[in-house]
C-alpha cells in the first residue's frame, strides 16, 4: 500500500520509516511562524513553559495584520513582541509583507514541516511542504521544543484537468472546489491538488489553490514540488511524491475548462455562485491583495484590466502587494503606475483590510468585492457590510464598473 | 447549566471579530464574545453555562482569542456535532472542554444540561433526554483539567 506526500513528509520529520492516516506522531518542525495578532498570546504561553526558544533561526515573526499600528493597543502589542524578539535574539523579523508570502520567498523548502499561528499556513503546501495552521499555545510549545504532535490526516485528491477559459484564474477554480465540497468537506484532512492544470499552473496560482484549503476545513493543502518550484525558490529541498497506489479517502475530478468566473457570496466562503448570477450588484470597495491573491501575477492581471481607464466614482480600490519583493517587481514592470492612474490606492505590503483592523474598514450596508479568502459577517468592519470573494480579474473589472461584472468583457 | 444554542459553521469572526482582538486580556475578551452575532450572550451568560452547536464550530481563523473569550465569559463546555480543527486544538490547549456529539442539535436554547465528561453522557434535564457522546481521550481530559497545555506542562516540570 503506497503513501501520500503528506504521510511521507510527516514520517521523515518523525524519524519513522512509515506513518499512515490515523496514526499520532511527534514531528520535528523546520519553521515556527507567528504574526503580530497571534505572537502576543504565544509569547505569554512561552514565558510560562520556556526560557529559550529551541532555535532562534527557525522562528519567524512577521508584523502583517496591523502594521504600522493603527492605535495604541496595537502599538503596545508590537512593543511586547519586539522585546521578545530582542531577548530571544530571533534574527527573522519582518514588517514588509504577509507572513505566508515572506515564508515562501525566504524560508520554506520542499519536504519540510512548517507550523504557523495563522490558519492560512496551508498556503506554503503549494511548494511540496507540510504546512499547517495552529493556535498560539501550540506555537508556544513548538517554540520551546521544536516539535509538534500531529494526527496523520487522511488525504483527499483533487485532480484538476483541462485548460482554464479566458479570464478564469486559480481563484475561480478553488472557489468552485469549495462550493462543491463545503466549509467542512475536508475537515481534518490533507487536500492534495494534482492533474495537468496544476502541473501547468504557475507557483503563484498553486499558492492560491493551497491558501484556501482551510476554507474546506483541511489541515493542509499540498502540491508535489517540481522544476517550477525549484526555480521559484532558487533553493533545493527534498522532493516527496505520492505513490501511484497511495490511499485517498476520496478523489474529486475537477474539469477546469468548465469553470466560469466564480464569486463566494456573503456570509460564508462555500456560498459560491457564478459571477454572472450576481452581476450588477453595486460595490463600495474593491480590494486586490492578501495571502490569497497579492502576488505579481495577480497585480499584473489587475493592471492589465485597469490600464488607461478610471475606476467608478463610487468605488475605493485598494491594491496591496503581498510583499516588498512583489511591490518592487510590480513597480519595475509599470503595474503600480497603471493602477494609481486608474484611481487605485496602494498600501504597504501586509494583510490590509482583510481582518477589518485598518486600511479600508466597511460601514453598515457597504459592499466589498475582494480577492481575500474570507467573507464572514463583521470580518472587515460592520457586521451589516457584505463581502464577496472573487479573482483579481473580477475585482479589477468590478472596480471599473462600480458593480460586480464578468471580467471577460474587460480583457 | 443553561445551554446557549448556535447553528452550523459558527466562525471565529462571529465569536471574536478581528477588530476586538487587539488584546490578550481574557477578561476583555470574555466581554466581547459574540458581541455582534449575539449581543445578549456576554451580558446574560452565567458561569457554568454551556454552548451547543451544529457542525464545524469555530471554523476560520487560528486566533486563540475565540476559545479564550468563550471560556472567560463563563462557558463550561461546548457540545457540537463537529469542530473545526484549529479551534479544537486551541480549546483543549487553553482548557475549554469540548464534546463531539452527533445529536447535539436535539438540545434547545435555554435547556438545562448536565455533562459527565468521563463517560460522555449528556443529560438534557429540560427534555428528560440522555445523549451519548464519545468522551475525550484521557490524556486530553488531563490537559483540560489542568486548565490547558501551559499549566499541564508546568505540572510536568517545565520550564
Amino acid at each position: 500500500m503506497g503513501l501520500t506526500i503528506t504521510e511521507k513528509i510527516l514520517a521523515n520529520a518523525s524519524h519513522k520509516s512509515k506513518v499512515t492516516s490515523g496514526d499520532f506522531t511527534i514531528a520535528d518542525v523546520d519553521i515556527v511562524m507567528a504574526h503580530d495578532s497571534t505572537a502576543p498570546l504565544a509569547i505569554e504561553g512561552f514565558c510560562e513553559i520556556g526560557k529559550k526558544v529551541f532555535d532562534p533561526n527557525k522562528i519567524v515573526i512577521v508584523f502583517d495584520h496591523f502594521f504600522p499600528p493603527p492605535n495604541i493597543d496595537a502599538a503596545r502589542l508590537h512593543q511586547r513582541v519586539r522585546n521578545f524578539i530582542t531577548e530571544q535574539k530571533i534574527p527573522n523579523f519582518f514588517t514588509d509583507g504577509v507572513c505566508h508570502q515572506i515564508l515562501v520567498e525566504k524560508f520554506v523548502s520542499p519536504g519540510t514541516v512548517v507550523v504557523g499561528a495563522d490558519s492560512h499556513t496551508c498556503t506554503e503546501g503549494a511548494l511540496g511542504v507540510f504546512s499547517t495552521g495552529l493556535g498560539s499555545t501550540d506555537i508556544a510549545g513548538a517554540m520551546v521544543t521544536g516539535k509538534c504532535w500531529f494526527r496523520i490526516p487522511e488525504s483527499l485528491r483533487f485532480n484538476l484537468f483541462g485548460s482554464p477559459r479566458k479570464g478564469v484564474c486559480a481563484k475561480d477554480i478553488i472557489l468552485n472546489i469549495i462550493g462543491q465540497v463545503g466549509a467542512d468537506g475536508a475537515l481534518y484532512k490533507a487536500a492534495e491538488f494534482t492533474g495537468d492544470y496544476v502541473k501547468k499552473a504557475s507557483v503563484s496560482s498553486r499558492l492560491t489553490l493551497c491558501n484556501m484549503a482551510v476554507e474546506t476545513g483541511a489541515k493542509n493543502g499540498i502540491i508535489e514540488a517540481d522544476g517550477k518550484t525549484e526555480e521559484f525558490l532558487g533553493r533545493e529541498g527534498k522532493v516527496f511524491k505520492s505513490d501511484n497506489d497511495a490511499v485517498y479517502e476520496e478523489e474529486y475530478e475537477i474539469e477546469v475548462d468548465k469553470i466560469d468566473p466564480q464569486v463566494a457570496c456573503p456570509p460564508t466562503v462555500d456560498n459560491v455562485k457564478s459571477v454572472a448570477s450576481v452581476e450588477g450588484k453595486d460595490v463600495d470597495q474593491a480590494y486586490i491583495g492578501t495571502c490569497t491573491n497579492g502576488r505579481l501575477e495577480d497585480i499584473e492581471m489587475a493592471a492589465r484590466i485597469l490600464k488607461g481607464k478610471k475606476i467608478a466614482d463610487n468605488v475605493r480600490l485598494l491594491v496591496i502587494p503581498a510583499s516588498t519583493r512583489v511591490y518592487l517587481d510590480a513597480f519595475g514592470k509599470g503595474y503600480i503606475q497603471k493602477i494609481v492612474e486608474s484611481g487605485g490606492i496602494i498600501c504597504n505590503p501586509g494583510c490590509g483590510p482583510c481582518v477589518g483592523r485598518h486600511e479600508g474598514v466597511l460601514a453598515e450596508g457597504e459592499v466589498c468585492i475582494s480577492t481575500q479568502n474570507r467573507n464572514f459577517s463583521g470580518r472587515m468592519g460592520s457586521p451589516k457590510a457584505e463581502i464577496y470573494l472573487a479573482s483579481p480579474a473580477t475585482v479589477a473589472a468590478s472596480a471599473l464598473a462600480g458593480k460586480i461584472v464578468d471580467p471577460r468583457e474587460y480583457l | 447549566m443553561r445551554a446557549w444554542k448556535f447553528g452550523n459553521d459558527v466562525n471565529t469572526d462571529l465569536i471574536t471579530p478581528g477588530r476586538y482582538t487587539i488584546t490578550t486580556d481574557p477578561e476583555k475578551l470574555g466581554k466581547i464574545a459574540f458581541i455582534e452575532h449575539r449581543p445578549e450572550f456576554a451580558k446574560n451568560v452565567k458561569a457554568g453555562d454551556i454552548i451547543v452547536a451544529g457542525k464545524n464550530f469555530g471554523c476560520g481563523s487560528s486566533r486563540e482569542h475565540s476559545p479564550v473569550a468563550i471560556k472567560a465569559a463563563g462557558i463550561n463546555a461546548v457540545i457540537a456535532k463537529s469542530f473545526a480543527r484549529i479551534f479544537f486544538r486551541n480549546a483543549i490547549n487553553i482548557g475549554l472542554p469540548l464534546i463531539i456529539c452527533e445529536d447535539a442539535e436535539e438540545i434547545d436554547d435555554g435547556d438545562v444540561v448536565e455533562i459527565d465528561f468521563d463517560t460522555g453522557r449528556i443529560h438534557d434535564k429540560t427534555k428528560g433526554v440522555v445523549l451519548n457522546a464519545k468522551p475525550l481521550p484521557k490524556f486530553i481530559q488531563k490537559i483540560v483539567e489542568k486548565g490547558g497545555l501551559v499549566n499541564f506542562l508546568r505540572s510536568e516540570g517545565y520550564p
